[in-house]
């Protein structure tokens, strides 16, 4: 029972900078725009929040470093893709590339040193409770966090006028720019949203879970989190379970390692990746007239004037 | 007017020859790194023994190094830019590189090459490793004194002979202690990503293990060892920062000394094409201080690292039983041969576990 | 104040041809004042990275040994993208191209097997990587499934089914255990161009590759529906063009692109099947390809460009000691300008002051 409860915990620490990640992308793709800099963006926010928390000692200053440099790295993002129209899968790998550059001279100064992770919540009596009381009463806040804002951004998606709106720019920007709404405004906060959420998915890393900086430590997750919006089919319920269920496969393929399992580690890694795909057909394929993804998903506008 | 420009231009071409002249007195020695200089363990290394070697020998010598290069096809070309830049002696530090060096050493017989770990050689191409299982046997004495639960945890990279063979060398050691050790082992299929090496690390003490080993190369494991208060190994570099109170030792490479010797060699004029493989006698790597022990356990290891270092104590000394519990062909006389070891692929027997690609 | 795009009534030519000039000339300012700030001197510098590759035939071999795959890549890509099929996953047919050819090598080692074995090996890794390829197609076609995301999910399948093979079945028997197939034999390798250097018949194919798509592009019908349907996808349905059959058409040829790169950089400067056989050329190639404006000749320029910036990097990394992560910037840098610069060859910069109200609902 214990090891279920500790399995449960890693879990859960895995899935977040996932979430995180995924959950501000998500906002950015339901608005029309596909943001492929996600790891570039993670990456300097990783080596920002390190910084930052390294300076001032600080973990919420760390975390705000963090949510300002994928910002900010976003909105060049946001510059190139809405303000010059740019195409968008090229800019989002520029960016990358941009961005893994900038960490690496960013985080030079502070490789080596140590931080004290972000504190784990303990409320005497409940963090004791057998089973469920470290789950639900002993994480840190990152994971509480992440958790309310993917509730939020749910109720902003589907509950506000604002969401609603946000959504008409992603499926048929036309339509949206006819009815008066500035889609370019909209989109260009989205993709802020998007930004600030990757910088601080990247600045749990360091922050929360391994805290130290080491160039290239966000290792390719912000790629998974890209994955994971397509495999929630771009809701954000299905988003949680799919950022779960993805920390848990990661986590299994390691104790199943440990039990002596005899599966080719590399198939175990490979699930992930052949689940998305198995997933989107079949949801594309539940769905008549074609795929779930926002229509103008991807596609430059420029409004007519 | 146009004897001024010519002057002009001798002038640039004479100071052109000047400045290539005093860089022509020093010896231009080059390195290639697998990672960047700041992975705080392999590369990091690497990266300090050239800083030993420069503030030994800079007056004489002059280095450069290309960092982040990929043991893939741009390898080649990056060993072949040192080259033209002039580098006379080249080390290339990483297992990957070693078809790339031994091209480039084919092309330039003029150059002499340093490759780390491999075992292919030329006669301008030498290799060098460490003994590193002679490390890892120790280990084992301590683990297996300091484990409570029995049960050892050890974070691999990849079944690569030396991860193996460092594996086999810790469960023969623990063995001598409690002959019931258990270890538990996990691929994480990479050098180098903290976060699935942490996970790693979790998931082997949330299975019982209380001792964590890694053969990985951040301190993402020892730290997460130090927050649940068990007991860790660093690798490659010093991590007892991230663990006061977890670390045990840790297997330091030193290639410092290593590199300061060939280098000598070279201005000598003496360099000869070798084969290193150097244990705890030379100075290829050394043991961390022995830390959070009692001193019984510490004199243990004390007494093993003098016993390795004296040549009186070998981890593979025969017999030494495989899992499937037949014997290994002793091929080395008292000792399993070298190449036994080099391309070791079998686990002793005690790990019931599967290797992977058996 | 605000600034709005305008589109051009046509293509501005002059400014396709002046727009790269502009984006290097701003590249050159902003890396001078990085380079200032770093302390390191600017115009060595820049001299390193654009100047000294040019000047030696070692560096230019070097230039077009890394921007063949790069192309050969990025043709495919432009075929796609041109009709609007966004395959990502180049990096996976890439990877399942040498596989699949590196599969012959390895079956045919230390046998007699004659000249037939290079090209069966480009054959089958062609015909591996379209396959490949296919899966997103017609996940696309058949379930509407999101192409760019299937393709880049099926790249990490294909690094672990590379890394499943030479770290077990493929391994070299005589390697020590390490993960890497045994030396291809000489009839399964590519042959080198010049003696003592590392260009390989590659770039020739290369080469015919950009010739074949500007033909297909420039001369065919074929080529016309693939510009059609990419634009003007209604007009396209009018003409009778049959768009999913396109996607089909045009994922596979660059699957296949993709593929024979992969088996040709395998069994070309490598030698050997190993994981890590590719430093993210599928990725790369998709800039290429936008920063050669999907037009083959442009892709030919634009990958030969990129590796002269990796080239670039490593000569000064070597000569002034500048780290890594500088190129890396300095290769963002430049991509965002030229990606931005040739932007003014559709749209017209126009700044707009608010007191303009924007009419609703025009256009």
């Amino acid at each position: 029972m214990e090891l279920v409860e500790a399995i449960i915990l890693s879990v859960l620490a895995a899935s977040t900078p996932l979430l995180i990640a995924a959950t501000g992308e998500l906002v950015t793709e339901r608005s029309g725009v596909l943001n492929l800099g996600v790891e570039g963006m993670m990456i300097v926010g990783a080596a920002c929040g390190f910084g930052g928390a390294w300076l001032t000692g600080s973990i919420f200053v760390g975390a705000l470093f963090g949510i300002v440099a994928g910002t900010l790295m976003s909105l060049m993002f946001a510059l190139m893709a809405l303000g010059l129209a740019v195409n968008q899968v090229a800019t989002g790998l520029a960016l990358t590339i941009l961005g893994v550059g900038l960490s690496g001279l960013i985080g030079a100064g502070f490789v080596g040193e140590r931080i004290t992770p972000a504190a784990h919540l303990n409320i005497p009596g409940l963090t004791d409770i057998p089973l469920v009381g470290r789950v639900l009463f002993g994480e840190d806040a990152f994971i509480y966090f992440s958790i309310a804002l993917i509730i939020g951004v749910w109720w902003f998606l589907y509950r506000t006028r604002a969401g609603l709106i946000l959504r008409a720019c992603g499926d048929n920007h036309i339509s949206a720019h006819a009815l008066g709404y500035p889609v370019l405004h909209i989109r260009t906060l989205a993709v802020m949203f998007g930004g600030a959420c990757a910088g601080l998915a990247g600045a749990y890393l360091p922050l929360a879970y391994t805290p130290f900086f080491i160039p290239g430590m966000t290792a390719g997750r912000g790629w998974i989190a890209l994955a994971l919006v397509v495999f929630a089919s771009w809701r954000p319920g299905r988003l949680v379970v799919g950022a779960y269920l993805f920390g848990a496969v990661t986590i299994l393929q390691l104790h199943a390692q440990g039990w002596g399992v005899g599966i080719p580690s590399q198939f175990m890694s490979a699930l992930p990746y052949l689940a998305t795909v198995i997933v989107l057909v079949l949801l594309s394929r539940a769905r008549t007239g074609g795929s779930t993804a926002p229509a103008a998903l991807g596609t430059v506008f420029v409004p007519d004037r | 007017m146009k004897k001024s420009l010519l002057a002009l231009v001798a002038g640039l071409l004479l100071a052109g020859n000047v400045s290539a002249a005093s860089a022509a007195d020093k010896l231009k020695v080059g390195f290639i790194y697998l990672g960047p200089i700041g992975d705080l363990g392999w590369t990091y290394q690497h990266e300090l023994a050239r800083q030993a070697l420069v503030k030994e020998l800079g007056d004489k010598i002059e280095t450069t190094y290309l960092e982040n290069v990929p043991e893939g096809p741009d390898a080649e070309r990056a060993i072949e830019q040192l080259v033209r830049a002039g580098n006379k002696l080249i080390f290339t530090t990483s297992f990957g590189y070693m078809d790339p060096t031994l091209k480039v050493a084919k092309k330039y017989p003029n150059v002499h090459f340093e490759h780390a770990t491999g075992y292919k050689r030329d006669k301008n191409m030498s290799t060098y490793s460490a003994k590193w299982y002679q490390g890892r046997y120790i280990q084992g004495l301590i683990a297996a004194k300091m484990s409570k639960s029995g049960v050892l945890g050890y974070i691999g990279s990849f079944p690569i002979p030396e991860v193996v063979s460092g594996i086999n060398a810790t469960i023969l050691a623990a063995q001598t202690i409690n002959p019931n050790i258990k270890v538990k082992i996990i691929w994480a299929n990479t050098w180098f990503d903290p976060g699935k090496e942490a996970d790693a690390a979790k998931a082997l003490i949330d299975q019982g293990a209380d001792i964590i080993m890694q053969h990985t190369d951040s301190p993402a494991a020892m730290q997460i060892a130090s927050e649940r208060g068990k007991l860790a190994f660093g690798q490659d570099s010093e991590m007892i920062k991230f663990g006061p109170k977890t670390q045990l030792t840790s297997i330091l490479d030193t290639w410092g000394s290593y590199y300061i010797e060939r280098v000598k060699a070279e201005l000598d004029g003496t360099w000869k094409s070798e084969d290193s493989w150097g244990g705890l006698d030379s100075h290829l790597f050394a043991m961390a201080p022995y830390t959070n022990m009692p001193d019984d356990v510490k004199k243990i290891a004390e007494d093993a690292q003098a016993a390795i270092t004296a040549g009186k104590l070998h981890p593979f000394k025969c017999p030494v039983i495989g899992q499937d519990g037949k014997e290994i062909e002793c091929k080395g006389g008292a000792n399993l041969a070298d190449g036994q070891i080099l391309g070791m692929n079998f686990y002793v027997k005690g790990i019931d576990d599967k290797l992977p690609g058996k | 104040m605000q600034l709005v795009l305008e589109k051009r009534a046509e293509r501005s030519n002059t400014i396709a041809l002046v727009s790269p000039l502009i984006a290097i000339g701003l590249t050159i300012v902003t890396m001078t004042i990085l380079f200032a700030i770093l302390g390191k001197n600017p115009f060595l510098a820049l001299q390193a990275y654009f100047v000294a590759p040019l000047i030696d035939s070692y560096s230019l071999q070097e230039i077009a040994v890394k921007a063949t795959p790069l192309v050969m890549i990025a043709i495919g890509l432009s075929l796609c993208y041109l009709a609007n099929a966004w395959n990502i996953g180049a990096e996976g047919q890439f990877l399942i191209g040498a596989v699949a050819g590196s599969w012959i090598a390895v079956k045919t080692q230390g046998t007699d097997a004659g000249p037939w074995v290079l090209p069966a090996m480009l054959v089958l890794a062609a015909a591996a990587g379209a396959l490949y390829a296919l899966i997103p197609a017609i996940c696309k076609v058949k379930f509407g499934a999101s192409e760019i995301l299937t393709s880049l999910m099926l790249v990490y399948v294909a690094d672990l089914l590379l890394d499943y093979l030479v770290r077990g079945p493929w391994r070299d028997p005589n390697g020590f255990n390490f993960p890497t197939t045994a030396e291809f034999d000489p009839v399964a390798t590519v042959p080198l161009l010049i003696e003592g250097g590392r260009l390989h018949l590659g770039s020739i194919i290369a080469l015919l590759v950009v010739a074949a798509a500007a033909i297909l592009l420039g001369r065919t019908i074929k080529g016309f529906e693939i510009r059609v349907v990419g634009a003007a996808p209604r007009a396209a349905r009018f003409g009778g063009f049959n768009a999913n059959q396109l996607i089909i058409l045009t994922f596979a040829v660059s699957g296949a692109l993709a593929g024979l790169a992969g088996i040709i950089e395998v069994a070309g400067p490598v030698g050997h099947l190993q994981p890590g056989i590719s430093p993210g050329y599928g990725f790369t190639a998709i800039i290429v390809a936008f920063l050669g404006r999907l037009n083959p000749i442009g892709i030919l320029i634009a990958g030969l460009f990129l590796a002269l910036t990796f080239i670039g990097g490593e000569q000064a990394q070597i000569a002034m000691k500048i780290p890594l992560d500088v190129t890396k910037v300095f290769q963002g840098i430049l991509l965002f300008y030229v990606l931005a610069c040739d932007s003014l060859i559709l749209y017209r910069f126009k700044l707009v002051f608010p007191s303009r109200q924007v009419a609703r609902g025009a256009g």
